[in-house]
């Protein structure tokens, strides 16, 4: 089943054009790698697919799950299954965790949570993320490490249980006990979803596996490949793509 | 008591009426045989009818103020104004005229009907009694003295003799001056040493729609090492036909004794909201203002606290959202007159479709008010262009040793705030109604829970309203 078509899409922010003519078609169950310098735009990739307002398509089509983007709001996105872990996720002060989490996943649940269950549901996945109750109390990214904010972003994704997740260098700022953790819970998503990773580095791949990984310059996508691509990336850097 | 101050004024202890039949009205406007004949019908002792007379002499003396909103106070027409105890029959509106918009969030909020109709102004009364009994057995156990004012003179009158008008004196200003010569209602509340009332106390169970509060005169005293919390006011919106509200409330805390006042009011948008509140705290002692104002059209309050004794201290934490056609101008006043009083003040503003907030304030350390401490944070939050928000910051310090802390800020909710909820789940305005929500929580943290939870509903509606 296809989750996410990407055709020729063409991106503008205040009329610069950042992404130049991009196709990528992610299935259920497949493992997609971008990776790229600072700048190539593969946030902005990821934003657009998700519906930040700031960006503008101005050619190309994307379709989620066998609908046009357009048809969806981003709330509605979220809701039909499209996650989007930031890479700099914003603080909501006076928003604390517990509660935030509980009213967003009975968003995208579209039904009132048992509260017993979703305890349950939340202790077990803290637990998996090895993250102190303490959190649940603090208000959303608020004075949050780097490392802090990813394991937030990560376990929305598990609570959530997206069907598309889009993850952008949830590997930045995590120390290795804490990128294992993290990674684990991005597979355990992924047997069921599309997955596209965002990222700089070959350290989350060895740990999750890409079917695919794709080498993003100047807002196209310029190269693809498998696993081995990245492993390439990562010794020889990208120069050798430019023509 | 005379059987014609007795019809007006009933027999209530502790702040039930009964059924009143009263027909007393005044005429509108106000003159001094009005105010003598609001003094005798409440059967008062001389020195409140003399208070009073004076009290009134000053308010037509005294100009306007030259602050706040200036215009807007202009249009008070204080010659259309009933100084006076309407009979409940007449107080009612009809629930016909209560705004649909009033009505609409009464159901939002899933307030019962009968409480519904009170807040409308339609019934004159709303009593929780079962509740409101049990925390007054509680207290008169404990020795607390707990009235409605009118009774609490009749009951206490060395008591309220020494007190009134000590903190708030009826020359403070135009509208505490009107508020001595016409008051009526409010709660007096005497809380003897060592007594920690643990319940916070809450007038919203005992109060009516008539003396709910257009000239409402609150006391409070805490005597040495007492504790209390006194909570008044709600979140639901309350519509009144009276234009003009102007209360004094004055607090007095004794040598380590702590009193924490939070209001949270809703008035309709027709509303004049003046009110005048002031505490002196002595030795060792803590002052707490919790104060938010969401309604009205024009509101002017800054809880004072007078840091009077070496080490009292004060809190005012204070709300206001301003949304169309509003002006919510409200800050705080602290006086450091002693050695080492301390003080915080945290003031939070929201304004949009066109609203204006403005904070207030007034910091003044005397020169013998050696080693204080004050820290006041500022933050508005404006939700679109049209909207404003001003910071009119005064400080007198006459002490170098002072430890001074100001912070200012203004902000609007950040797109990516915004898609970042929506990313979650939350449609836009669901999202509005969390950032707002969350601005507001160092205040809404500090309220009873379901103020709490009734402030974030009513704040979640206002954004549904605001945008699309
Ligand atoms: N909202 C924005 N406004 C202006 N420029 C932007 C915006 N978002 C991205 N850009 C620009 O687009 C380019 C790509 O950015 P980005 O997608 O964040 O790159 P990457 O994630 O690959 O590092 C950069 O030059 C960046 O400055
Ligand atoms: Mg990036």
């Amino acid at each position: 089943m296809e989750i996410l078509k990407i055709n020729d899409l063409h991106v503008s922010v205040d009329d610069t054009p950042i992404i130049n003519g991009v196709s990528i078609t992610i299935k259920k169950g497949e493992i997609h790698a971008i990776m790229g310098r600072n700048g190539a735009g593969k946030s902005t990739l990821a934003n657009v697919v998700m519906g930040h307002p700031s960006y503008e398509i101005t050619s190309g089509d994307v379709t989620f799950l066998g609908k046009p983007l357009d048809d969806y709001e981003v709330h509605e996105r979220a809701r039909s299954g499209m996650f989007l872990s930031f890479q700099y996720p914003p603080s909501i002060p006076g928003v604390q965790v517990g509660n935030f989490l509980k009213k967003s996943v009975a968003s995208v649940r579209n039904q009132q949570l048992k509260a017993r269950e979703f305890r349950k549901e939340l202790n077990s996945a803290m637990t998996q993320l090895e993250m102190d109750k303490s959190f649940l109390s603090r208000y959303v990214n608020d004075g949050f490490s780097g490392g802090e904010k990813k394991r937030l972003e990560t376990l929305q994704m598990l609570l959530l249980k997206p069907q598309l997740a889009l993850l952008d260098e949830t590997d930045s700022g995590l120390d290795i006990d804490a990128l294992r953790v993290v990674a684990k819970g991005i597979n355990e998503i992924a047997q069921d979803a599309g997955c596209l990773i965002i990222t700089h580095y070959q350290r989350l791949l060895d740990l999750v596996k890409p079917d695919f990984v794709h080498a993003m310059i100047d807002g196209k996508i310029v190269q693809s490949g498998g696993p081995e691509l990245a492993l390439k990336l990562e010794e020889n850097g990208y120069d050798w793509l430019e023509a | 008591m005379s059987d014609l101050a007795h019809e007006a004024v009933g027999d209530y202890r502790y702040g039930f009426h009964d059924p009143e039949q009263s027909t007393i009205r005044f005429d509108k406007g106000l003159t001094e045989q009005v105010v003598r004949d609001i003094s005798e019908l409440k059967n008062e002792p001389k020195w409140m009818t003399d208070i009073r007379v004076k009290a009134y002499h000053h308010f037509i003396e005294r100009p306007m103020p030259e602050w706040g909103n200036c215009s807007m106070l202009d249009s008070i027409k204080f010659e259309n104004i009933t100084y006076f105890l309407r009979s409940s029959k007449q107080t009612e509106n009809d629930w016909d005229d209560v705004p649909d918009d009033i009505k609409n969030t009464f159901e939002r909020l899933g307030i019962p009907e009968a409480e519904q109709k009170w807040l409308g102004g339609v019934t004159a009364q709303y009593e929780s009694e079962a509740v409101y009994h049990s925390i007054r057995e509680d207290l008169e156990q404990q020795g607390v003295l707990f009235f409605d004012m009118d009774t609490g003179l009749k009951e206490h009158p060395e008591i309220i003799k020494k007190y009134f008008c000590s903190v708030v004196p009826y020359s403070d200003n135009k509208f505490a001056a009107l508020n001595t010569a016409v008051w009526s209602g409010g709660s007096f509340i005497y809380v003897p040493k060592n007594v920690h009332v643990e319940m916070p106390v809450q007038a919203y169970f005992r109060i009516n729609a008539k003396n709910m509060g257009q000239f409402e005169r609150t006391l409070i005293i805490a005597d040495e090492g007492s504790s209390i919390h006194y909570v008044e006011g709600c979140t639901a919106p309350t519509y009144s036909t009276d234009s003009l509200h102007s209360a004094v409330v004055e607090l007095i805390a004794m040598d380590n004794a702590k009193i924490r006042y939070s209001t949270v009011q809703n008035w309709s948008a027709n509303v004049y909201n003046l009110v005048t509140k002031r505490g002196i705290a002595h030795s060792n002692s803590v002052i707490e203002w919790v104060d938010g104002n969401i309604g009205s059209k024009l509101t002017m309050k800054y809880p004072s606290v007078i840091l009077k004794g070496e080490g009292a201290h004060a809190e005012v934490i204070s709300v206001a959202y301003s949304g169309e056609g509003q002006h919510q101008d409200a800050g705080a006043k602290v006086h450091h007159l002693a050695p080492r009083t301390t003080s915080n003040i945290l003031s939070k503003s929201i304004s949009k479709n066109g609203g204006r907030s403005s904070y207030r304030g007034l910091l003044q350390v005397t020169p013998k008010a050696e080693g204080c401490r004050s820290k006041i944070v500022c933050d508005a939050l404006i939700l679109d262009d049209i909207s404003r928000s001003d910071t009119y910051p005064t400080m007198e310090i006459g002490n170098a040793t002072a430890d001074l802390e100001h912070e200012a800020s203004v902000s609007k909710i950040s797109g990516d705030q915004l898609f970042y909820l929506m990313s979650r789940g939350f449609s836009e305005k669901e999202a509005m109604g969390m950032i707002v929500n969350g601005f507001f929580e160092p205040f809404t943290r500090e309220l009873p829970m379901e103020y709490a939870v009734e402030l974030n509903k009513l704040l979640e509606l206002e954004m549904e309203g605001s945008i699309g």
